[in-house]
C-alpha cells in the first residue's frame, strides 16, 4: 500500500530560507546581466521554492573572463598541488558541516530522499572532494624511452577553463564529481547547474569562498540549456566541456564544439543497463538488487537498471518477490524517514514516464504491477514493472528515467549475452551469479563501462566511470577523471655524451 | 645563383627511376582487392608534372558500409581481437619485416606520388613505418588494467578492451608514416579497422595492404578504402557502425569530422590538425645549429608539414647574423625532382595547395612584410615554389595566422623572453614549438610556458616513437604516438564484486 503522504509534509523538516539566489561570478553573488530569474519548483507540490538569477550568454562571457583571467594569471593553478589539495579538504570539510542544509535543498530542489541526502549523497560531494586532493599533488608526466640521444619527458598540464554541466539528478554529487578534479588539475570552471535543480550548488559557491577557492577559480551560472548552457558548449574561450544529461542534450554539446573552438568534450549519457540474474543466485538477494536497481533514486539515475533478465529456473520465485517488494514500497514525502520514493523531478519527467508507461501497456508487455500515478498534488508515480519485454519494445530501448522495470526470462548464457548487448547504450551492468565462470564470461562480454557482480551502482571513488557506445566517453571517478581536465605536453632535447640511453 | 631546376635533359637522364609499376590500385575490402561498388575511379596525379600516374578504384558509402560489415564481423566473431597480444605482435612484427623487404618500391611509390624526396622515404618514411609497427606489436602485450582501492570491501578491476572497429584518415603529406601511425596502436588494440588515405595520395596504403594479408593480418581486420573525403570520409565519420574515428589533417576538416560523429552515434573522435608552431631563438643559440634548426624547420617536406615551424622569432642580439645565414642556405637550396638525389625540396603535392601557397605569398607582400628571397613558383611544369622567407612579420597578418603548408616562413625581431612568450602562443593552434637557447632557466620557463602540445629545445621534428604527439588548443586533441595513443582504441571497463571475509581491503 503506498503511503501517500503528501498532507503531512507540513510535520516534517522546516523548510529553510534559500539563502542564495543569484549567479557566483569572480567570488561575488550577481545578479544576471539581463536582471532576469527563473522559478524553482518543489516536485511535491509543482509549487514554487524560490526564484533564481536566470544566466544567459553575456553572464557566462563574464564568468569565462574571470576563469581565463584566474587560469592565466591568478595563483590556482600555479600552487603546488598539495596547496590546492589543503584547501580542497577545507572545503569537504564545511560540506560536512552544513550537511543538513545542503541535504534539504536537494530533496525540496529534486525529491530526493532526506535521509539519503544525509548519509550519502552530500557527504560523497565531500568525499569526493578529499579523493581529489589526495591526488592533486601526484599529477606525473613520464621521462620517454626514446631510440637516439635525447632526453624527453612528458608534463600534464592543466587544460585550462572547464565548463561543467550538471544534471538534476544527483545535484551535488554530480557537481563534486566534476568539479572536484578540475580543481585538482589546477584548472578554474563555469559551472551550470540543471536548471530544475539551481539551489544546491550556489551554496557549495558560497562554501568554497569561504574555503579558500580564489575568485574566478569556481563560477556558477544557473539558467537553461538553451542558453546558458548553449553558451559554455559553444564558447570560444572555453578549453573543455564535461557534460551529463541525455544522449539528446549530449549531440549537441558535442557539435557545438566542433562548430565552435573544437574544446575538448566529456559526456556522460543514458543508460539502459542491464541486470541478468542466472538460476544460482540467491533468490533475496536478486530481488533486492533489482527492486534497488530500479527504484533507487526514484528510477531517476543513469544506471538504473530498467532491464532485468531473468533465467527461466529463478523466474517464477524471483518475479514473486519483486512484486510484492514493489507492491510494498513506500511512495510519498521525500521528507518522510519512512518514505522510500519522493516525486519525480518535475512535470515534463511525470508526463513523459506515464507515457511510457501507455507505451508498455499498448505494446503488449505485461503489467505486473503500478503504472498510475498517485492521487493529489505532485510528480508521484508508483512502482511499475512490466514483463514479456522484448528488445523491439519502446520501453525496451528507450531511457525512461523513473521507476518502470521491463522483466524478461531467459535459457542460456548466451541469449542473455546477446539481449543484454541489443542496445545503443553502454553505461552499466549487473550479473547475479555464484559461478565465477559465468560472472567472467558476462563480464567480459557485455559491451558497458561498469559491470556489478552480486551488486549493483557499486561506485567507489578510485573506480572510474565511464561509457560504451552511445552511453559516451570520458571517465567520471577515478583517476582517469583527471585526463579530461589536463593536457599532456612532450619536452624533448638532444643528449650530449650520455653514458647511455 | 642556388635554386637548381633539375629537369635540364642532360642530368634527367643520369638518374631518374622508371615510374614504379603500379600494382594495387583497387579498394582492400575483406582480405580482397575489389572494384569499387559504382565502378568508379578517380586519377592520381604526379606533381613533378601534373600528370597522371594512374587511375584508382574510388569508393564511396557503399564500398565503406561493405568495408565495415566486414570489420565488424572480424571485430565481433574474428580472431583478431581474441588472440593473445603476443599472437599480433608476432603478425605485426612479420609485417614490418615485408615491409622492409619492399622499402625500394615503397619508396617509389610515396615519392611519385607525394613528391616526396627518394633519399627520405627510402632511408626516413618507409624504414620508419617498420619501426612503429615493432613499437606497437612490443606493447600488445602490456596492455594493463589496474585493481582498485576501493573504500568499501568490494573487488574493483579495470580491463582495457578494444573499442571495436575504427575509422582512420590520414592525410596526404607523410602518407606511409600516418598510415602506420594510425594502424599500428589500432591493431595492437586488437581493433580492426577502415583506413581513408588522402585521395591525393592512394597508392603506397594498397601496397600496405596486401603486405598485410601476406604478414597474416586476417581477412576483414585492415580495410582500405580509397575516395574523396566527401565521399568515402564523410560516410566513415558519420557511419553508425564505427566505433571511433581518428583523423590527420586540416582544422576545417577536423570540424566536420567532430560534427559528423556528434550528428550519428557520439563515436570518439581524436584530432591532429593544423599548426603555425613558433621557433624561438634566444641570442645565447649557436647561429649555425639554430639557423639550419630554422631552415628545416620550414623546408623540410616542402614545407607540408603539421609541426612546420612557419613563424620564427630572433632575439635582437643574434638577428642580424642568423638571418644573413638563412637566407643564405634558402637560396642554395635545391628544388626539383625528388627522384634526383641531389634534391632538397620537391613539388607540392597538387595545384590547389600550389595556389594556395603563393596567394599566401602574395598576401604576405600586400601585408607589408618585407620578402627576403623567394616569392615565387619556379615557372615550369608541376607544382614548385621557391623557398621563401618574409621578415618584419605581426601576428594579425594572415601569414602569421593561418596555415600555409608549403616553403614560406615568417620571422621577426623580438626583446624580451616575455615577448616571445606571448607572441609565441598568440594563435589559435598549438601544436609544437621550438626553443633554442643554451640556457637552463630559460628553457625550462618557455617550454612550461607555451601552449603547445610539444617543445622542442635546441632540435625540431625529434619525434621518436615513445613520445607522444598532438595538438593543443584548435591542433586537436588526443595523441599519435607513445602508448598515449593506444588510449583511442581502447575502452576502459570497471568490475566491481562484493568481497567477503576479507583480511584487508
Amino acid at each position: 500500500m503506498e503511503s501517500n503522504s503528501n498532507q503531512s509534509s507540513v510535520s516534517f523538516v522546516k523548510i529553510p530560507t534559500i539563502k542564495f539566489t543569484k549567479l557566483f561570478i569572480n567570488g561575488e553573488f550577481v545578479d544576471a546581466v539581463s536582471g532576469k530569474t527563473f522559478e524553482t519548483i518543489d516536485p511535491r507540490t509543482g509549487e514554487m521554492i524560490a526564484r533564481v538569477a536566470e544566466g544567459d550568454k553575456e553572464d557566462v562571457d563574464l564568468a569565462v573572463k574571470a576563469a581565463r583571467q584566474a587560469f592565466d594569471h591568478g595563483p590556482w593553478p600555479r600552487l603546488p598541488g598539495s596547496a590546492r589539495a589543503r584547501i580542497m579538504m577545507k572545503f569537504a570539510d564545511l560540506i560536512e558541516e552544513n550537511v543538513e542544509e545542503l541535504a534539504v535543498l536537494d530533496t525540496i530542489d529534486a525529491g530526493k530522499l532526506f535521509s539519503m541526502g544525509k548519509a550519502i549523497d552530500i557527504p560523497m560531494a565531500a568525499k569526493n572532494l578529499r579523493y581529489y586532493a589526495g591526488a592533486a599533488d601526484k599529477i606525473h608526466g613520464e621521462v620517454l624511452k626514446m631510440s637516439r640521444e635525447f632526453h624527453a619527458y612528458t608534463l600534464r598540464e592543466p587544460i585550462g577553463v572547464a565548463g561543467l554541466i550538471i544534471p538534476w539528478n544527483f545535484p551535488s554529487a554530480m557537481l563534486m564529481c566534476k568539479v572536484s578534479p578540475a580543481l585538482a588539475a589546477g584548472c578554474t570552471m563555469v559551472v551550470k547547474p540543471a536548471e530544475q535543480t539551481p539551489l544546491s550548488a550556489l551554496y557549495f559557491a558560497h562554501l568554497a569562498k569561504l574555503a579558500g577557492i580564489p575568485d574566478g577559480v569556481l563560477n556558477v551560472i544557473n539558467g537553461y540549456g538553451p542558453k546558458a548552457g548553449a553558451a559554455i558548449t559553444s564558447h570560444m574561450d572555453i578549453d573543455a566541456v564535461s557534460f551529463t544529461g541525455s544522449t539528446e542534450v549530449g549531440r549537441k554539446v558535442m557539435q557545438a564544439a566542433a562548430t565552435s573552438n573544437l574544446k575538448v568534450v566529456s559526456l556522460e549519457l543514458g543508460g539502459k543497463s542491464p541486470l541478468i540474474i542466472f538460476d544460482d543466485a540467491d533468490v533475496d538477494m536478486a530481488a533486492q538488487l533489482a527492486i534497488f536497481g530500479i527504484l533507487f533514486n526514484k528510477g531517476e539515475v543513469c544506471v538504473s537498471s530498467s532491464r532485468v533478465y531473468v533465467q527461466e529456473g529463478l523466474y517464477e520465485e524471483l518475479v514473486k518477490k519483486l512484486v510484492e517488494k514493489a507492491k510494498a514500497w513506500v511512495v510519498g514525502d521525500p521528507f518522510d524517514p519512512k518514505v522510500q520514493q519522493g516525486p519525480q523531478i518535475d512535470k515534463k519527467q511525470f508526463d513523459k514516464i506515464l507515457s511510457y508507461i501507455e507505451h508498455g501497456k499498448r505494446e503488449g508487455a505485461t503489467l505486473l504491477t503500478g503504472g498510475k500515478p498517485l492521487d493529489g498534488k505532485g510528480y508521484y508515480i508508483e512502482p511499475t514493472i512490466f514483463s514479456e519485454i522484448k528488445e523491439e519494445m519502446l520501453i525496451a530501448k528507450e531511457e525512461i528515467f523513473g521507476p518502470v522495470l521491463g522483466l524478461a526470462k531467459f535459457k542460456t548464457v548466451e541469449e542473455a549475452i546477446k539481449r543484454a548487448n541489443s542496445t545503443r547504450y553502454g553505461l552499466a551492468a549487473g550479473i547475479v551469479t555464484k559461478d565465477i565462470n559465468v560472472a567472467n564470461t558476462v563480464s567480459r562480454s557485455i559491451r558497458a563501462g561498469s559491470i556489478w557482480i552480486n551488486c549493483y551502482a557499486a561506485l567507489d571513488f578510485d573506480c572510474p566511470f565511464s561509457g560504451y557506445k552511445m552511453s559516451g566517453f570520458g571517465s567520471s571517478l577515478g583517476l582517469e577523471a583527471l585526463d579530461i581536465y589536463l593536457k599532456v605536453k612532450s619536452v624533448v632535447t638532444p643528449l650530449f655524451n650520455t653514458p647511455w640511453l | 645563383m642556388g635554386i637548381h631546376n633539375s629537369d635540364d635533359s642532360s642530368a634527367a637522364t643520369t638518374f631518374v627511376i622508371k615510374n614504379p609499376t603500379i600494382k594495387f590500385t583497387k579498394l582492400f575490402i575483406n582480405g580482397e582487392f575489389v572494384d569499387s561498388i559504382s565502378g568508379k575511379t578517380f586519377e592520381t596525379i604526379d606533381p613533378r608534372t601534373g600528370d597522371v600516374i594512374t587511375r584508382i578504384a574510388e569508393g564511396d558509402k557503399e564500398d565503406v558500409d561493405l568495408a565495415v560489415k566486414a570489420a565488424r564481423v572480424a571485430f565481433d566473431h574474428g580472431p583478431w581481437p581474441r588472440l593473445p597480444g603476443a599472437a599480433r605482435a608476432r603478425i605485426m612484427m612479420k609485417f614490418a619485416d615485408l615491409i622492409e623487404e619492399n622499402v625500394e618500391e615503397l619508396a617509389a611509390l610515396e615519392t611519385i606520388d607525394a613528391g616526396k624526396l627518394l633519399s627520405m622515404t627510402k632511408a626516413r618514411d618507409i624504414p620508419h613505418a617498420a619501426s612503429i609497427l615493432r613499437y606497437y606489436a612490443g606493447a600488445a602485450d602490456k596492455i594493463h588494467g589496474e585493481v582498485l582501492k576501493m573504500s568499501r570491501e568490494l573487488h574493483g578491476y579495470t580491463l582495457q578492451e578494444p573499442i571495436g572497429v575504427v575509422g582512420q584518415i590520414i592525410p596526404w603529406n607523410y602518407p606511409t608514416v600516418m598510415f602506420f601511425l594510425k594502424v599500428s596502436p589500432a591493431l595492437a588494440a586488437g581493433c580492426t579497422i577502415i583506413i581513408k588515405p588522402a585521395e591525393q595520395t592512394p597508392l603506397t596504403a594498397l601496397y600496405y595492404a596486401h603486405l598485410a594479408k601476406l604478414a597474416g593480418i586476417p581477412d576483414g581486420v585492415l580495410n582500405v578504402v580509397n575516395g574523396l573525403g566527401s565521399g568515402a570520409g564523410a560516410a566513415i565519420s558519420s557511419h553508425m557502425d564505427i566505433d571511433a574515428v581518428s583523423f590527420t589533417g586540416s582544422t576545417e576538416v577536423g570540424r566536420k569530422i567532430l560534427q559528423a560523429a556528434a550528428a550519428s552515434n557520439l563515436k570518439v573522435v581524436s584530432l591532429e590538425l593544423g599548426g603555425k608552431s613558433p621557433l624561438i631563438i634566444f641570442n645565447d643559440a649557436d647561429v649555425d645549429i639554430a639557423a639550419d634548426l630554422a631552415l628545416l624547420g620550414f623546408l623540410y617536406n616542402k614545407g607540408e608539414v603539421c609541426v612546420a615551424s612557419s613563424r620564427v622569432y630572433v632575439q635582437e642580439g643574434i638577428y642580424e647574423e642568423l638571418v644573413k645565414k638563412l637566407v643564405e642556405k634558402a637560396k642554395a637550396w635545391v628544388v626539383g625532382d625528388p627522384f634526383d638525389p641531389k634534391v632538397q625540396q620537391g613539388p607540392q603535392i597538387d595545384k590547389t595547395q600550389y595556389e594556395k601557397v603563393l596567394s599566401y605569398i602574395e598576401h604576405g607582400k600586400r601585408e607589408g612584410a618585407t620578402l627576403l628571397t623567394g616569392g615565387k613558383s619556379l615557372g615550369r611544369k608541376g607544382y614548385f615554389i621557391e623557398p621563401t622567407i618574409f621578415t618584419d612579420v605581426k601576428e594579425e597578418m594572415l601569414i602569421a595566422k593561418d596555415e600555409i603548408f608549403g616553403p614560406v616562413m615568417a620571422l621577426a625581431k623580438f626583446k624580451t623572453i616575455e615577448e616571445a612568450i606571448k607572441r609565441a602562443n598568440n594563435t589559435r593552434y598549438g601544436l609544437a614549438a621550438g626553443i633554442v637557447t643554451k640556457d637552463l632557466n630559460v628553457a625550462n620557463t618557455v617550454s612550461r610556458s607555451i601552449r603547445a602540445g610539444t617543445i622542442w629545445i635546441n632540435c625540431y621534428f625529434a619525434f621518436d616513437n615513445d613520445v607522444p604527439f598532438g595538438g593543443y588548443k584548435m591542433s586537436g586533441f588526443g595523441k599519435d604516438y607513445g602508448l598515449e595513443s593506444l588510449h583511442k582504441y581502447l575502452q576502459v571497463k570497471s568490475v566491481v564484486t562484493p568481497l567477503y571475509n576479507t583480511p584487508w581491503l
